[in-house]
C-alpha cells in the first residue's frame, strides 16, 4: 500500500498508467468503441480528405476512411506486435542472461561475446534489412525487431544474476542439492523480475515507435491495415492541405510511446532505491 | 596512457569481427539462393552455373568469408546495384554530408539540453521539473518521421521560412572545396551566400534529429545535478554566501557532467542511426537516405558496408569515451 501511495504521487508516472491503460482498453474493445468500425478496409470515395468536423472529428483520409476510427482500430496492431516482439524477445535474452550470469565458463562468456556483438549492431538499419530480405510484412517485421532487442534483456539478466550469484540463498540451495535450472527459474528468476518488468515496460514503448518506422518506409504493415506509421506515410502525399492525415495518427503513436516511457521510468524510481534518492 | 588506448583496441577488435560473421551470414543466407536471384526470371541453368561461379559462390561458406574479408581489408565493399559506383567511394562522398547533419545535432543537443537539465534540477518537483520531465520523456517518443513531417508542413510549406529538402537550393552548385564539408567549403572559398543556403537547409533535420538527444542530455544533466546539489560542499558554499546563481551553474554544473559527457559518446552512434529516417524524408544526400536506397533495392553489399561503418563509429566513439575518461580519472588507466 505504501508503495502505491508512493507511486500515485508520481504524476507523470500516474499520467502514463492512465495512458497505457487506455491503449489497452483500445486495442480490446477498438471495434465497438470506433465510430465506424467498417473503415478498417472500406473506401469511400465521396468523402475523401474531409477536415475534421462533428461527424469525423480527426478528418477523413485519401479513401473517404475515418480516420479516428482507423486510429482506434490501430491501437490493436501497435499493440500486437509490440507484445509478440518484447515476449520473444525476452523468452531468447531472459534464459542466455540468466545462464551468462550464473556459470563461469566459455559458454557464459561466449553468449556475453556475442551480446556486444548484436549491441554494436545498428538496430534500426539491421531490422530493416531484416525485414526487407524476409519480405516486408508484419510478421518479418515482428521477426525483425524480436532478433534486435533481446540483447537487451540479457545484458540486465546477466548483470543482476552475478549480482545473485554469491548470495547466500544461492549458496543454501546449492548445499541441499537443488538443480541448476531449478536454482536459476524458481529463485533468482522471481528476483530479478522488477528490473526485466521495467525494461519490458520501456521495450513496448520503444517496440511501438520502431514498428511505426518500419511500416513507415513500407517495411511492416500493409495496406490496407490502419496502421498509424503506414498512415503517415500514405499522408504525404496530400500535405499541407489535408494536415490532418498526417497528424493525429503520428500524435497516436506520440501518446501510446509516451505512456509506455512514462510508466517505465516510475516503475524504475520505484523498484530501484539506488535511483530514489536523484529523482 | 599508450598502452591503455592499445589495450581498448585490441579489445574491439574480436566485436567487430564478430559484427562481420553476423552481418555476413544474415545477408548471405536469407536469400535462399543469390546466384538464382542475381541471373533473373529467365535464365537458364547453365547461366545460373556461370553467375555462380564468376561471383564465387560456388565456393564453401568459409572461403566466401574470406574473400569478402580480404577485400574490406582494401575497402573494396564491392559496387552499389542501384548506382553502379563503388560502394567506399558512394560513401566517402557521402559521409561529410551526414556527420555535418549529425554535428549540428548534436550541437542542439547539447546546448540546449545542459540548461535545461538545470533548470529541471533547481526547481525539483515543482512544475518546471515535471514539465520538463514529460516533455523529455515525449522528446524521446516522438516519431522521428513524424516530426520531420510536421515541421515541414508548418516551416516549409505553410509559412515558407525554411526550405522543404535537400542540402542546396536547386541552382547552386557545392563549391569545389577541399574538404566536402558543405558549411566549411563555402566559408572557405569565400562563397557566403553558400553558407546562407545551406545553413537555412540544415535547419530543419537537425532540429528533427536532435531532439532524441536533447531529451536524454536534458535527463542526464537533471540526475548529475541533483546529486550534486547534496554534496557537502554546496551546503558549505551556501552557508558562506556564494550567489545562488553562480554556484549552480558553475561549480554545481562542474561537479555534475560526467554522466553527460558518457552519454555525449553514446549519443553520437545513436545519431548516425537515426539519420536514417530524417535523411530520407529531407531529401538529404548523405549516408542514412543512401541506406535507405539500398535496403528499399535489397542491395546486400551497400547495407553490409553501412552496417559495418556504423559499427566502427560505435566502436571508435565508444574507445574515445573511455579514453576521455582515463584521461579525466586517472584511476581508471590500471583497470581493464
Amino acid at each position: 500500500m505504501l508503495v502505491l501511495r508512493k507511486f500515485l504521487r508520481d504524476i507523470p508516472a500516474v499520467l502514463g498508467a492512465v495512458i497505457v491503460l487506455g491503449v489497452v482498453l483500445l486495442a480490446i474493445f477498438g471495434p465497438w468503441i470506433a465510430p465506424y468500425p467498417e473503415d478498417a478496409a472500406a473506401s469511400h470515395l465521396l468523402r475523401r480528405l474531409r477536415p475534421p468536423s462533428a461527424a469525423f472529428p480527426f478528418g477523413t483520409d485519401n479513401l473517404g476512411r475515418d480516420i479516428l476510427s482507423r486510429v482506434i482500430l490501430g491501437a490493436r496492431g501497435a499493440l500486437k506486435v509490440s507484445l509478440a516482439v518484447v515476449g520473444a524477445a525476452m523468452a531468447i535474452g531472459v534464459p542466455l542472461g540468466l545462464v551468462a550470469g550464473y556459470g563461469r565458463g566459455i559458454l557464459s562468456e561466449a553468449i556475453m561475446r556475442v551480446t556486444d556483438v548484436f549491441l554494436a549492431l545498428p538496430q534500426l538499419i539491421l531490422a530493416l534489412a531484416l525485414a526487407q530480405l524476409l519480405g516486408p510484412s508484419v510478421e518479418s517485421a515482428m521477426l525483425a525487431l524480436a532478433l534486435t532487442y533481446w540483447p537487451f534483456f540479457t545484458r540486465i539478466v546477466h548483470t543482476e544474476t552475478q549480482r545473485l550469484r554469491n548470495a547466500l540463498f544461492v549458496d543454501a540451495l546449492q548445499g541441499i542439492g537443488a538443480s541448476t535450472p531449478r536454482i536459476l527459474f524458481l529463485h533468482i528468476l522471481p528476483n530479478i523480475l522488477s528490473p526485466i518488468i521495467v525494461r519490458a515496460t520501456i521495450g513496448l514503448g520503444f517496440t511501438i515507435l520502431v514498428a511505426a518506422v518500419l511500416g513507415f518506409l513500407g517495411m511492416g504493415a500493409t495496406p490496407p491495415d490502419p496502421d498509424w506509421g503506414l498512415a503517415v506515410a500514405q499522408s504525404r502525399s496530400y500535405l499541407p492541405n489535408a494536415w490532418w492525415f498526417a497528424t493525429f495518427p503520428g500524435l497516436a503513436i506520440l501518446v501510446a510511446v509516451l505512456g509506455f516511457n512514462l510508466l517505465g521510468d516510475g516503475l524504475r524510481d520505484l523498484v530501484d532505491p539506488r535511483l530514489r534518492r536523484s529523482r | 596512457m599508450a598502452g591503455f588506448v592499445l589495450r581498448r583496441v585490441l579489445l574491439v577488435l574480436p566485436s567487430l569481427l564478430g559484427l562481420l560473421i553476423v552481418c555476413f551470414l544474415l545477408i548471405r543466407m536469407v536469400p535462399a539462393d543469390p546466384a538464382v536471384a542475381l541471373a533473373g526470371d529467365n535464365a537458364t541453368p547453365a547461366q545460373i552455373e556461370a553467375i555462380r561461379r564468376s561471383y564465387g559462390l560456388d565456393q564453401p561458406i568459409h572461403v566466401q568469408f574470406l574473400r569478402y574479408l580480404e577485400g574490406v581489408a582494401r575497402l573494396d565493399f564491392g559496387q552499389s546495384q542501384f548506382s553502379s559506383r563503388p560502394v567506399a567511394e558512394d560513401i566517402a562522398q557521402r559521409l561529410p554530408a551526414t556527420l555535418e547533419l549529425t554535428m549540428a545535432a548534436l550541437l542542439i543537443s547539447v546546448g540546449l539540453g545542459v540548461p535545461l537539465g538545470v533548470l529541471a534540477a533547481v526547481n525539483h518537483n515543482r512544475w518546471p521539473d515535471f514539465v520538463l520531465r514529460v516533455v523529455s520523456v515525449a522528446g524521446v517518443a516522438i516519431a522521428a518521421f513524424w516530426l520531420a513531417i510536421m515541421l515541414q508542413m508548418l516551416f516549409a510549406m505553410q509559412l515558407g521560412w525554411l526550405p522543404l529538402r535537400g542540402q542546396l537550393s536547386a541552382g547552386l552548385t557545392p563549391p569545389p572545396g577541399p574538404t566536402g564539408f558543405l558549411l566549411l567549403d563555402s566559408l572557405l572559398v569565400g562563397r557566403f551566400d553558400l553558407f546562407a543556403d545551406a545553413l537555412r537547409h540544415l535547419v530543419l533535420p537537425a532540429v528533427t534529429l536532435s531532439l532524441g538527444g536533447l531529451a536524454t542530455i536534458t535527463r542526464f544533466t537533471r540526475a548529475g545535478v541533483l546529486d550534486t546539489l547534496q554534496k557537502d560542499f554546496v551546503f558549505y558554499e551556501r552557508a558562506s554566501g556564494y550567489a545562488p546563481r553562480r554556484l549552480v551553474w558553475i561549480y554545481v554544473l562542474r561537479n555534475s557532467v560526467a554522466a553527460t559527457v558518457t552519454q555525449i559518446g553514446l549519443l553520437f552512434g545513436g545519431l548516425i542511426a537515426g539519420a536514417v529516417v530524417v535523411e530520407s524524408i529531407y531529401d538529404w544526400p548523405g549516408i542514412g537516405s543512401y541506406t535507405v536506397q539500398a535496403i528499399l533495392t535489397a542491395d546486400s553489399k551497400v547495407m553490409l558496408a553501412v552496417t559495418l561503418l556504423v559499427g566502427l563509429i560505435y566502436a571508435v566513439v565508444n574507445i574515445l569515451t573511455d579514453v576521455a575518461h582515463a584521461l579525466i580519472d586517472p584511476r581508471l588507466r590500471d583497470r581493464a
